[in-house]
């Protein structure tokens, strides 16, 4: 206990909670597909194509029609330059976040763009994903996605 | 117009009272709602017997201690028993359910309060919990970068970087647009005049019916309408440069009814208010509504209080009769995603 | 990927997501009173001015009339077990050897329970009304906390009628 205010005592502490989820059908076939290296995005009743894959169309609310792979390229529509990484990065490189809209989907999924600075990833900036050498059906088998020349 | 969205009793905010940062910053979660409450009714000579129902608004992850809020709840007497209620929420949406509960008819007087006693080392990643655990989440991102590309997809339709130091002088937060302007970036592009000064702090109100309201208050608020409305929460699924729920919200409330005075917006960050703003507009807000003349709520930002305070402050300022109809924004959820209106009305 | 091995690959069906946060513990003006005492092997409690009960620990507020705690109030270091249980399962971060024994302990001069540890004999010797008193740590391991009284120990008194202490359950 430390007293920094007129008498009142604070200590430290950390709380920490070992959550584990469960996936669902859909999700579940999303990671594993990326363990195996490859992209899923689900195709909505309306045909629109959903990246990453959502249990309902976002629109609608009603279920996907299903699931199928996603292009590894497309398009910065947001993003925000993270100039100091701390361990709960993507990247401990600078790195930009990003929305970014694959091709052929209607949504952006959130990720890294490892690139020299923000002017190098502006919005409509073409990326294309990276692989993480080794996959474990996590966000992070996508290493990041960098610009395309 | 949806009648749901309009009191079908006469209801009207008749106290609202709020704890400095500073006075917050000394006192745990009993002594600061004991304070606040105490102050909200009995310093308002509101009869605590008069209460019919009462609902606090918090958060555990920002006290860092679960169901925290019932320990807290002692500092409002509440072992007669009474009859209550809590959100995990602002204590914006703990009015919401005041006002619906009161809207039965059986009970005079409802009271409300919430306390963001920031306890969080890093209150941005506590902040990020409220992101799906799934995609978002795991990138780590936190709840600044969050509002960054938000920002980021404004000035890719068409917004200003000085539309952004516009908001930020009108919060304090920056001395003039220029100023603002040449700040460095901390999240691009959002400056440091763009994010909250997070604070401790606290809130009470009180709500009641007809004579009752007009028995205690001699300027009561009334409030007109209230509605609350959600977009979706991937980020990626919806436009984050507009507030299509605002503006629904805004309609649902019937904003544009009437000629407004002030409107009090709740913009966690600074750009969120150009959306709120324009989202308001759309639904026919006055164009010459008053912004925030209370100063807004980003200088001193008290998370889980800062909602129901906008709309306190606008409920107060129709108490000190400096207008006979304002607005009271409250907002919620990362990139705001959840947004609530509340109307305010002085009756002769 | 051979046939063999896709077999006993399994689908990715749960993910983990933990949560660390860094907080700081406030303790406001009561309990801080409270803990200092602590440090001085006292146990300070406080008046309710409006019903005059006995809160220990002070709690900020009186839960039943919601007006401030008044005066303060050194409570004796000796009470009665209102009621216990008897700890037999194993957690992580736990600091006794299980079986051991949590109890509500209502000083004397108090009207609210202290919840804490009963030791100094078996577990099964503990009851509903027994007389117990804090056992201390030394003066120089005393500390803010509620941890500077070590456990509580029967005193050997004849037990108190559940009747005295059933208001205070
Ligand atoms: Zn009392």
């Amino acid at each position: 206990m430390q007293q920094p205010i007129d008498g009142v005592l604070e200590a430290p502490y950390v709380m920490e909670y070992t959550y584990r989820r469960s996936l669902g059908p859909v999700m579940s076939a999303f990671f594993t597909a990326l363990r195996d290296g490859r992209l899923l995005g689900a195709r909505t009743a309306s045909g629109k194509l959903v990246v990453p894959p959502l249990e309902w169309d976002p629109e609608t609310g009603a279920a996907i029609a299903g699931l199928e792979p996603a292009a590894e390229e497309g398009v910065v529509t947001a993003a925000t330059w993270v100039a100091a990484p701390e361990p709960r990065h993507l990247l401990q490189e600078p790195f930009a976040y990003a929305l970014i809209q694959l091709d052929g989907a209607s949504t952006a999924m959130l990720h890294a763009v490892a690139c020299a600075s923000l002017e190098a990833c502006p919005v409509g900036t073409r990326v294309k994903l990276v692989w993480s050498e080794s996959r474990t059906g996590s966000l992070r088998d996508i290493r990041c996605f960098e610009p395309v020349n | 117009m949806s009648t749901f969205n309009t009191s079908r009793e006469e209801i009207a905010i008749v106290s609202f009272v709020e704890l400095s940062p500073a006075e917050a910053s000394q006192l745990d979660e009993i002594e600061t709602i004991q304070t606040i409450v105490s102050r909200a009714t009995d310093g308002a000579g509101i009869a605590r017997d008069r209460i019919g129902f009462t609902v606090s608004g918090s958060c555990d992850m920002l006290v860092g201690r679960p169901f925290s809020w019932i320990m807290a709840m002692d500092g409002a007497g509440v072992s007669k028993p009474i009859e209550e209620s809590h959100v995990e929420m602002d204590g914006a949406w703990a009015l919401y359910e005041a006002w619906v509960r009161l809207q039965h008819g059986d009970i005079d007087a409802a009271l409300i309060y919430c306390f963001g006693a920031n306890a969080a080392e890093d209150l941005m990643q506590v902040l990020a919990l409220q992101l799906d655990p799934y995609y978002l989440a795991p990138t780590g991102i936190n709840a600044a970068e969050v509002a960054a590309l938000q920002a980021s997809a404004m000035l890719a339709s068409g917004a200003t970087e000085r539309q952004f130091a516009e908001v930020a002088v009108r919060a304090g937060l920056a001395v003039s647009v220029e100023a603002a302007l040449a700040e460095p970036y901390l999240h691009r592009p959002l400056r440091a005049s763009d994010l909250p000064r997070f604070s401790d702090g606290a809130a009470a109100m009180v709500i009641a019916r007809g004579d009752y309201a007009r028995s205690v208050c001699a300027r009561p608020a009334w409030i007109q309408s209230m509605a609350h409305i959600a977009d979706g929460h991937s980020l990626g699924a919806r436009d984050l440069s507009k507030s299509p729920s605002l503006e629904k919200a805004a309609r649902l409330a019937g904003v544009g009814a009437k000629a407004t005075q002030i409107v009090e917006v709740h913009a966690p960050f600074g750009p969120q208010e150009v959306i709120a703003l324009e989202a308001l507009k759309q639904a026919g807000l006055s164009a010459d509504a008053k912004v925030n003349p209370s100063g807004g709520t980003r200088a001193a930002q008290s998370v889980m209080v800062a909602g129901l305070a906008a709309i306190g402050r606008a409920a107060s300022a129709i108490h000190r009769g400096e207008a006979s109809r304002t607005v009271g924004h409250a907002s919620s959820g990362p990139a705001l995603q959840h947004n609530l209106i509340a109307v305010l009305e002085e009756r002769s | 990927m051979s046939e063999a091995t896709k077999a006993v690959v399994k689908d990715v069906t749960t993910m983990a997501s933990p949560v660390s946060l860094k907080f700081r513990a406030r303790a406001g003006k009561d309990l801080s009173r409270f803990l200092r005492g602590m440090k001085e092997r006292r146990i300070v409690g406080r008046v309710c001015p409006s019903c005059n009960y006995v809160y220990v620990p002070p709690r900020g507020a009186c839960p039943t009339c919601g007006c401030p705690m008044g005066d303060e109030r050194v409570l004796p270091e000796t009470g009665t077990i209102t009621t216990f249980c008897i700890v037999n399962i194993p957690f992580e971060g736990q600091k006794l050897k299980p079986p051991y024994v949590c109890a509500s302990v209502l000083l004397d001069g108090a009207d609210v329970a202290l919840f804490h540890l009963v030791g100094g004999c078996d577990v099964n010797e503990v009851r509903m009304g027994m007389r117990v008193r804090a056992e201390w740590v030394d003066e120089a391991d005393a500390e803010l906390s509620l941890e500077t009284i070590r456990y509580f120990v029967p005193t050997g008194e004849p037990d108190r009628p559940l009747a005295q202490i059933r208001e205070h359950i």
